[in-house]
């Protein structure tokens, strides 16, 4: 009977050493900048594919030139999971390039990729060399476990011959107008169904979420204690009011019917503003490479997204995310310094990011690289990088829940927009405490 | 003069060592046995403690832990627990996977009890119908439901054209709250081939004189089915019922998928953006685990969920053979 119960103790001890793997890492200290050049061989992952990965491939090229002694492998189709799998495997990458900022704040504080503070600080990399919102989304409660590798922004998208044709001269700059001009826009089939849309209010419609036009209304996810403010925060509120009377004033069954047809359309040839049926659309500045690709015909322009009516300042921000590239706690030594050299570089070197940017058709995430001659934008590009330097372009909150608090508040708002909301103030109360409860949850155990 | 009594001592002592030998050699043999069916049974003793007694055990620890997957467990006692009481999410999903369990498990039983009925009764075209019933078994779960979702498009999807040429009314289907489950219920009856040919098989072993013996009592039709059908194949009524109850409870598949793509994704892992579309409808318990655990990185409360489902697949498969004894009739009698 004891040495069942050791066996049990032991099985036990076992588990909770094993099953788990990790161990900590994170905090790293920088060893002295190396002084010889000993050759070796790095890996990156990135979830680039095709085309896009031969992008990367010539950047990494422009990165041996300059550093000979180290050769990077660089594997594409890597996604997050496949990347966590690779780390607690003990098998990950020296470096990794991740599309989900939403994941920085588990890599961050759990270790899995290694603070750069030291790095950083050794090396003299200004980081203020990153336009404030990369800055913010790629450093969690102070440790910065990643540098920007060029951002997404968002935008308003509009059909020119369409806004033409309806007698519009210029995309609309407020919340009140867009409304306006998208109802004029919009044209119905003989059975009372939406032909062409104006604009497509519903949140969960291809990049219509909250946190995309959230800085349109200067809305904040987090308040200054540090707590989830979709309730104390007004605009919010008015944020969503004005979605709801906009789907209202089109109808919310037409809207379903027509949102619900286009199936996985948004990354295809057969996305409708791409295709003509829908005449402004909340997108990102990657649209203008898949536009030049699969519709060099459409006429459309670019614009920041329309603004509260309350506050017309406002106009010429938006929302901006973006790419991670970070050190794995797996690499060490050599390898990791070979890393960290690799890492700066594409992070920080304006031949590089111009090259990515110039590629990849994503906004680059250094000042030199923004105001950089070898830049090419085209004109719809172009609005893309204005909106990224306004002060008022925001991003959302790092956290280590991954995307919850926007998950969460998206199952609030599709309640809302059908209208089985209930009242707006208690709505958003309560998912501020479902947020808090996730981010208490991911702080150290269950609130 | 000393008379010996006993067996010379030399002859006592070969005799118990003969004995020994006997004992030595009978243990041996045991032990041979043993270990010849501990090498039989050694690819199942060591693939269920690798896939079931290993997770099983490490889920129970882990449940009682803050884990985020990269860094080490951390002991937070029964707080993961407590919390399932407080999650906003936890108690809507039990909702969502009790309909599933209580609505659709019945329906899809006997709809296959049905078809199996239907088919074991045609006269002509009897293996022609039980393929084309079989067929949909084949399509993997993911396939199936996009093409259900492509099916029951609101606007482009055949159903509903069909309806609007027939001037009815044209539901929103995997779009409205009310209509999501019931759509996937729909798509569980399109698939009920493989629990079909169960029935099949068990409608066709009735023993023919039974029903010869209860029409000669003048039972019609309907009572046949009562009394002779439904009390012979009862055991596989049982493990029809019990096998979809555990997959009810398990169902994340096609909930997911449906839920996805239907609210505008991609159908990939990862993305929570439309979770549980629409309204929250499909957000079963195993969906609510998995985001909790893979997508928000909170494993060690998704642990403590899958102990808590564990819990309860054990309850329910316990309760629905207990009342076995009271419907379920074998060759020896009841259950």
């Amino acid at each position: 009977m004891k040495s069942r119960h050791g066996m049990l103790a032991a099985t036990t001890a076992l588990l909770l050493l094993s099953a788990c793997g990790g161990g900590s890492g994170g905090s790293v200290s920088a060893p002295p900048s190396p002084k010889s050049h000993k050759p070796v061989t790095i890996t990156l992952w990135s979830g680039f594919t095709g085309r896009e990965l031969g992008i990367i491939g010539r950047a990494v090229q422009k990165f041996h030139a300059s550093h000979s002694w180290i050769t990077v492998k660089s594997v594409g189709g890597q996604d997050d999971d496949k990347i966590v799998k690779a780390i607690r495997g003990g098998n990950a990458p020296d470096a990794a390039l991740s599309f989900s900022a939403d994941r920085l704040g588990s890599y961050c504080s759990s270790g899995a990729w290694i603070d750069l503070g030291s790095y950083i600080k050794r090396d003299k990399v200004d980081v203020n060399s990153f336009p404030k919102p990369s800055q913010g989304y790629t450093s969690y409660q102070g440790t910065r476990c990643a540098l920007p590798a060029l951002a997404d922004v968002y935008g308003l998208y509009y059909n020119t011959d369409m806004l033409k044709a309806a007698g519009f001269s210029a995309p609309p700059k407020t919340a009140s107008e867009l409304m306006r001009m998208a109802i004029k826009m919009t044209t119905y089939n003989s059975d009372g169904s939406i032909k062409v849309a104006g604009f497509v209010p519903m949140f969960g419609f291809y990049e219509m979420v909250p946190a995309h036009i959230a800085p349109s209304w200067g809305a904040k996810w987090v308040g200054a204690d540090g707590k989830s403010s979709l309730a104390s925060d007004p605009h919010w509120a008015t944020m969503l009011k004005w979605q709801k009377k906009f789907v209202d004033a089109i109808g919310y069954d037409k809207l379903k019917r027509f949102t619900a047809s286009t199936g996985s359309s948004e990354f295809s040839a057969s996305n409708l503003f791409e295709t003509g049926k829908l005449a402004m659309n909340v997108d990102g500045e990657y649209r203008t490479a898949f536009i030049n690709s699969e519709h060099p015909e459409l006429h459309y322009g670019t614009a920041p997204f329309p603004v509260d009516d309350a506050q017309p300042g406002l106009y010429g921000a938006g929302y901006v995310t973006g790419n991670l590239i970070g050190i794995p706690k797996t690499s060490t030594g050599d390898k990791r310094e070979a890393a960290w050299e690799l890492v700066k570089f594409l992070a920080t070197d304006t031949g590089a990011q111009v090259l990515l940017s110039n590629g990849l058709r994503n906004v680059p995430t250094t000042v030199g690289a923004l105001n950089s001659s070898a830049l090419t934008p085209d004109p719809q590009f172009a609005k893309f990088l204005d909106i990224y330097q306004n002060p008022g372009t925001d991003s959302t909150p790092v956290t280590a829940s991954g995307s919850a608090d926007q998950d969460l508040l998206t199952a609030y708002v599709d309640k809302w927009q059908a209208g089985s909301g209930g009242d707006i103030h208690a709505g958003l109360k309560k998912v501020d405490g479902q947020i808090d409860d996730e981010l208490a949850q991911s702080d150290g155990g269950a609130p | 003069m000393t008379v010996a009594t006993t067996a010379p001592p030399d002859a006592a002592q070969q005799a118990a060592a003969q004995q020994a030998a006997r004992r030595r050699s009978a243990r041996r043999a045991a032990r041979r046995r043993r270990l010849t069916v501990l090498a039989f049974m050694s690819p199942w003793v060591v693939g269920f403690g690798v896939f079931f007694a290993y997770p099983l055990v490490t889920t129970a620890v882990l449940s009682f832990t803050h884990y985020d997957l990269l860094s080490s467990p951390k002991f937070i006692g029964l707080a993961n627990y407590r919390f399932m009481a407080r999650d906003p999410n936890f108690w809507p999903s039990v909702r969502n996977s009790a309909w599933m369990i209580l609505i659709a498990v019945p329906v899809t039983v006997a709809f296959a009890f049905c078809v199996a009925l239907t088919v074991s009764k045609a006269k002509r075209g009897a293996t022609a119908l039980r393929t084309v019933f079989y067929l949909p078994t084949l399509a993997p779960p993911v396939a199936a439901t996009l093409g259900f979702v492509f099916l029951l498009n609101p606007r482009t999807g055949p159903i509903n054209q069909v309806l609007a040429l027939l001037h009815l009314p044209q539901p929103l289907w995997f779009d409205d709250p009310h209509l999501a489950k019931p759509s996937l219920t729909l798509l569980g009856m399109w698939g009920v081939g493989a629990i079909m040919i169960i029935f099949l098989a068990a409608l066709l072993d009735v023993p023919v004189h039974l029903y010869e013996a209860a029409a000669l009592d003048g039972a019609n039709a309907w009572q046949r089915l009562v009394h002779v059908t439904l009390p012979t194949i009862s055991p596989v009524i049982l493990f029809a019922v019990i096998t979809g109850v555990i997959d009810g409870l398990q169902y994340f598949t096609q909930g997911y998928v449906a839920g996805t793509v239907a609210g505008g994704g991609d159908a990939g892992a990862g993305s929570g953006s439309s979770l549980g579309y629409p309204e929250g409808s499909t957000l079963f318990y195993p969906v609510w685990l998995y985001q909790q655990g893979f997508q928000y990185f909170h494993m060690g409360y998704a642990s403590a969920m899958a102990v808590v489902l564990f819990v309860i697949s054990l309850v329910v498969t316990a309760a629905l053979l207990r009342s076995a004894r009271h419907w379920v009739h074998t060759a020896s009698g009841s259950w």
